[in-house]
């Protein structure tokens, strides 16, 4: 198949004009309600909306959820270190 | 297939017990971890301390390992001795993948050949989850795939305008598969596009995972993207500064007209609101001046120079004079 006759993909531009319901956080960061819940409670992500059923959030919480779920799987970092890490990794790269 | 030292990774030596091996994984793990680590090779690095771990933390699969004899060396061309490999059954999650992450997929391109060949393969997950049981689990149920992160470097042209690009992707069976994505204008730095579907395939009917594709730029001569405000460094003449002028100025949409205000100074920024990278709102091209002086490489040019240092009573270091 030729350059020409591939179909193109859209695809979905995780930036801070996305949003996502909190199902669908969980579903695409293959995270656990339970683990999603204790990042907004430690405040490593920050939903828009009063209650849960209203949650929405950012492609910049897909991001730090998913980043969140490896340190801690991968390295036993806990919630609060995790927080920290993700909060200095963004001063990193804003300071670049 | 390419021998592989496990100790040598991790740094222990062949007799460290099972402390020293976890607090040598740990450190590397940190350090390479592709989350955190900008070493250029960290996502190797990682998946190779991973797949030391494994093997040496498990004292059945360290006890086969070692069974190998101490003076294979890493890299060497290796042969499995007869009777040797996939007795270990279906190896537990640990280690850990960062482009293979995802709670319910099966892990296809994890641990080398020369893993497979000694402790038998298996599709399990990785990251440190599963296990035996979770192993059963899946080879019934359908999973989904993996997810998978590709970087994609762009120029900034095609960040401003957006554009289609096609990228080649391995497959779980060490093949090689082409997707064209579109790119839409006003992407910038860092920032990641979700392909649905089109990680790794599923297992047992289960769907695919996802493919994120993170962005980055290529150098460009001229710009320098700062989130989606646009750099430029614009050379001018002392004059230009002093007096004042319009000059053209290159913006990634096209050259427009810049009025430089009489007596700028070297350093003085100055904002072309919106000719930055599209976006709501709009990025802003942001000059700066940089005052280029002229040699005084003729006479008449060091006539001039002469001239202006007699006529003008200039001090550029009267504010440090103590």
């Amino acid at each position: 198949m030729t350059r020409d006759e591939m179909d193109i993909l859209m695809g979905q531009l995780l930036d801070e004009s996305l949003e996502v319901e909190f199902a669908e956080l969980c579903s695409m960061c293959h995270a656990s309600e339970d683990f999603v819940l204790e990042l907004v409670a430690e405040g490593v992500i920050e939903p828009e909306g009063p209650e849960r059923a209203h949650w929405r959030f950012t492609g910049r919480s897909v991001y730090r959820t998913q980043v969140a779920l490896r340190l801690h799987q991968d390295l036993d970092v806990n919630l609060p270190g995790v927080a920290l890490v993700l909060d200095l990794l963004e001063e990193i790269r804003q300071l670049r | 297939m390419d021998f592989k030292d496990y100790y040598k990774t991790l740094g222990v030596s062949r007799d460290a017990d099972a402390d020293e091996i976890k607090r040598a994984y740990r450190k590397l793990a940190r350090k390479y971890h592709p989350d955190v680590s900008k070493e250029p090779d960290a996502e190797d690095r990682f998946k190779d301390v991973g797949e030391a771990y494994e093997v040496l933390k498990d004292p059945e699969k360290r006890a086969a390992y070692d069974q190998l004899g101490a003076d294979w060396k890493a890299g060497q061309d290796f042969r499995p001795p007869p009777g040797a490999g996939a007795g270990a059954g279906p190896r537990p999650g640990g280690g850990g993948f960062y482009y293979s992450s995802g709670g319910g997929g099966a892990e296809q391109q994890g641990f080398s050949d020369f893993f497979e060949t000694l402790f038998g393969g298996g599709r399990m997950g990785g990251m440190g989850r599963g296990g035996a049981e979770e192993f059963q689990f899946r080879q019934s149920r359908p999973s989904r795939g993996e997810d998978q992160t590709a970087r994609i470097q762009i120029s900034l042209k095609d960040a401003f305008h957006g554009a289609n690009r096609t990228l080649e992707l391995r497959t779980p069976d060490g093949g090689k598969r082409s997707i064209r994505v579109a790119i839409p204008p006003g992407v910038t730095e860092g920032k990641r596009i979700r392909l649905a579907g089109q990680g790794m395939p599923g297992f047992n009917g289960g769907p695919a995972g996802d493919l994120f594709l993170e962005i980055g730029f290529q150098p460009h001569p001229v710009f320098e993207a700062q989130g989606r405000n646009v750099l430029v460094t614009l050379p001018v003449t002392p004059w230009e500064a002093a007096l004042g002028e319009t000059v053209s100025v290159p913006t990634l949409g096209g050259r427009v007209e810049l009025k430089i205000p009489a007596g700028s100074q070297s350093g003085r920024r100055l904002r072309l609101k919106g000719r930055g990278l599209p976006g709501s709102p709009h990025g802003d091209q942001i000059v700066t001046l940089r005052i280029e002086i002229p040699p005084a490489d003729s006479d008449e040019a060091r006539k001039l120079y002469e001239q202006m240092r007699n006529t003008m009573a200039f001090n550029p270091r009267r504010d440090i004079e103590v």
